[in-house]
């Protein structure tokens, strides 16, 4: 039997969509994130997978630059400008070693594989970051949203996020240059433009928020995601990153109306960052897989130990006792959307090993991590009794 | 007593305090307005023990459960406190002379002695009702006076089945 063109679209889309459907329904069913079930589907589905689909790769391709965007307008939308100054202000020094500790170790990884700068850079930013999507997750299906480390594992997480927007506009820069002074001349112009983005975004707030406003659920939608798009195209023109522009028109949002966006917006989100990191597996060859399996985990190892370390410290200086500090270094553990959007972003200007191995450490801490703060549980109990008692008895 | 506020970036507020007895309860208020309700552990006082989430209906009713006794039992304090002093509340029945009308209407105070001191309708209190106050049926009336003039108001508002 003959099957067209666009039938044939439509029926590899429709299964690739209700698999992930299906797949998202276990991970929730297990308590797991979703992430790393759809990197192993997309890895399924690619060229060398085990149920190749050909057709809807342009469809993919597209609706993955959407997914990173979207993913980030979200994000951004989280935030005020205040939250951003005010934990810059308290956090800062734990958030200076949490990127330090856990990104150091990446980088030195991809010199010692002979990488190289770029690669080096990538390495750190995907090993640093944590994954704000499932650590918030995890603290309220835990119950834990009230616990003292809480706001401090909060403020970790703000802070990665807006080092992500210097960080990206830089990776770029270097991704698209040759190295030496040119690549230095694009990191400063890029850093430039991120400046006078992030500028116009806090002075001009209340502007950016009356030109999505509306009523209508329709007419706001329409708005916000062709704004979303025109920023994001505009910040790609100047090499700071779509995702980076998305991030910052997110803040610039009044959060007066950031819940009802959020709503509005989630579904839409939902779909395309489903698309996003199957795409991301579609473009990674399994059969790299094998050969990066073992210094991932080794790498994952590291990464679990160093932000036990930043959960440590981060809960010290917020006056936290010892078992809260194990809690908050064991909620920081997963790794997720960010070190895929980072491996993303550099996949074809750097060395074709970058991906498997930003895939493979993914795919483990995505599933190590939201375990992590139940298995850390018993251990930190163990150190409740002997330490405190009840302020008074009667 | 001091109530703690911490921001919880991204996701809401965090209020909470100690009790006397040292346990240490909050509510977390989500930024979607659902509230969870939390109680920390005796042993680790840094870590919750029991969160109950609540949406909006529900923290409303919980709040005025917590709250409403407070009216009740200052009414009962005030018995208490003055011998010979009757409290009642009685409903206002649908067939009362007095529903549609109002509180001068009634003309309780002239005639027992005893005076309406608040009425209380489904969720809200009117304490200290002005004589414009207009009743309606289901009307919960609280009366404080002497024994037989608390009875004789009900006798007024209730002719049918004086309670």
């Amino acid at each position: 039997m003959h099957i067209d063109h666009t039938a044939r679209l439509l029926l590899e889309l429709g299964v690739v969509l209700f698999g992930l459907g299906v797949l998202a329904r276990v991970a929730g069913k297990w308590g797991l994130s979703p992430i790393p079930l759809y990197l192993i589907a997309g890895l399924a589905f690619g060229t060398g997978g085990i149920l190749p689909v050909e057709a809807p790769d342009g469809f993919f391709a597209a609706g993955s630059e959407i997914g990173v965007i979207l993913l980030l307008l979200m994000i951004g939308l989280e935030y005020t400008a205040e939250d951003l100054v005010e934990n810059l202000r308290t956090q800062a020094p734990s958030g200076v070693l949490d990127l330090l500790l856990n990104g150091l170790p990446g980088a030195a990884f991809a010199y010692l594989m002979g990488w190289g700068t770029t690669a080096a850079v990538a390495m750190f930013g995907i090993t640093a970051i944590s994954s704000s999507g499932i650590i918030s997750k995890v603290l309220s299906d835990l119950g834990r949203l009230g616990n003292r480390e809480t706001p401090a594992i909060l403020g970790i997480l703000v802070l990665e996020d807006l080092a992500m927007a210097v960080y990206l506009p830089i990776l770029t820069a270097l991704a698209a240059s040759a190295g030496g002074l040119s690549a230095l001349r694009s990191v400063i112009v890029a850093l430039a433009v991120l400046a006078i983005v992030l500028f116009g975004a806090l002075r001009f707030g209340p502007f950016v928020t009356r030109i999505v406003i509306s009523r209508s659920n329709e007419v706001l939608l329409l708005r916000l995601v062709g704004l979303a798009l025109l920023v994001a195209g505009a910040a790609e023109a100047a090499h700071v990153s779509a995702a980076v522009g998305a991030f910052l028109l997110g803040i610039a949002l009044s959060s007066d109306i950031a819940e009802r966006i959020h709503t509005i917006l989630e579904p839409l989100r939902d779909i395309f960052a489903a698309v996003f990191f199957v795409f991301f597996g579609l473009s990674t060859d399994p059969g790299q897989l094998p050969s990066v399996l073992l210094p991932a985990i080794v790498l994952a190892l590291i990464g679990i130990a160093t932000k036990f370390g930043t959960g440590w410290v981060a809960g010290r200086r917020a006056g936290v006792a010892r078992p809260g500090r194990i809690r908050a270094g064991a909620a920081l553990v997963p790794r997720g959307e960010f070190s895929i959007i980072i491996a993303g972003l550099v996949a074809s200007s750097v060395t074709a090993e970058l991906a498997p191995t930003a895939a493979a450490y993914v795919l483990v801490l995505a599933v190590v991590g939201p375990l992590a703060p139940r298995l850390a549980e018993p251990v930190a109990k163990r150190f409740a009794r002997p330490l405190r008692r009840p302020a008074a008895s009667n | 007593m001091e109530v703690e506020e911490v921001k919880l970036p991204g996701l809401g507020l965090l209020h909470d305090f100690s009790c006397l007895t040292g346990r240490r309860v909050g509510v977390v208020s989500l930024k979607n307005g659902g509230r969870q309700l939390i109680v920390y552990d005796e042993q680790d006082p840094d870590s919750v023990q029991v969160s109950v989430d609540l949406d909006a209906d529900e923290a409303a009713v919980l709040a005025e459960l917590l709250g409403a006794p407070k009216v009740i039992e200052r009414l009962q304090r005030l018995r208490e406190q003055v011998d010979g002093l009757a409290t009642t509340g009685i409903p206002l029945a649908e067939d009362s002379p007095y529903v549609g009308r109002t509180l001068g209407d009634a003309g309780i105070r002239t005639q027992t002695g005893a005076s309406i001191v608040a009425v209380a309708r489904r969720d809200e209190v009117t304490p200290s009702p002005t004589p414009d106050f207009r009743f309606r049926a289901g009307d919960k009336v609280v009366i404080v006076g002497t024994d037989e003039g608390v009875k004789a108001a009900a006798a007024i508002l209730n002719p049918s089945n004086p309670s």
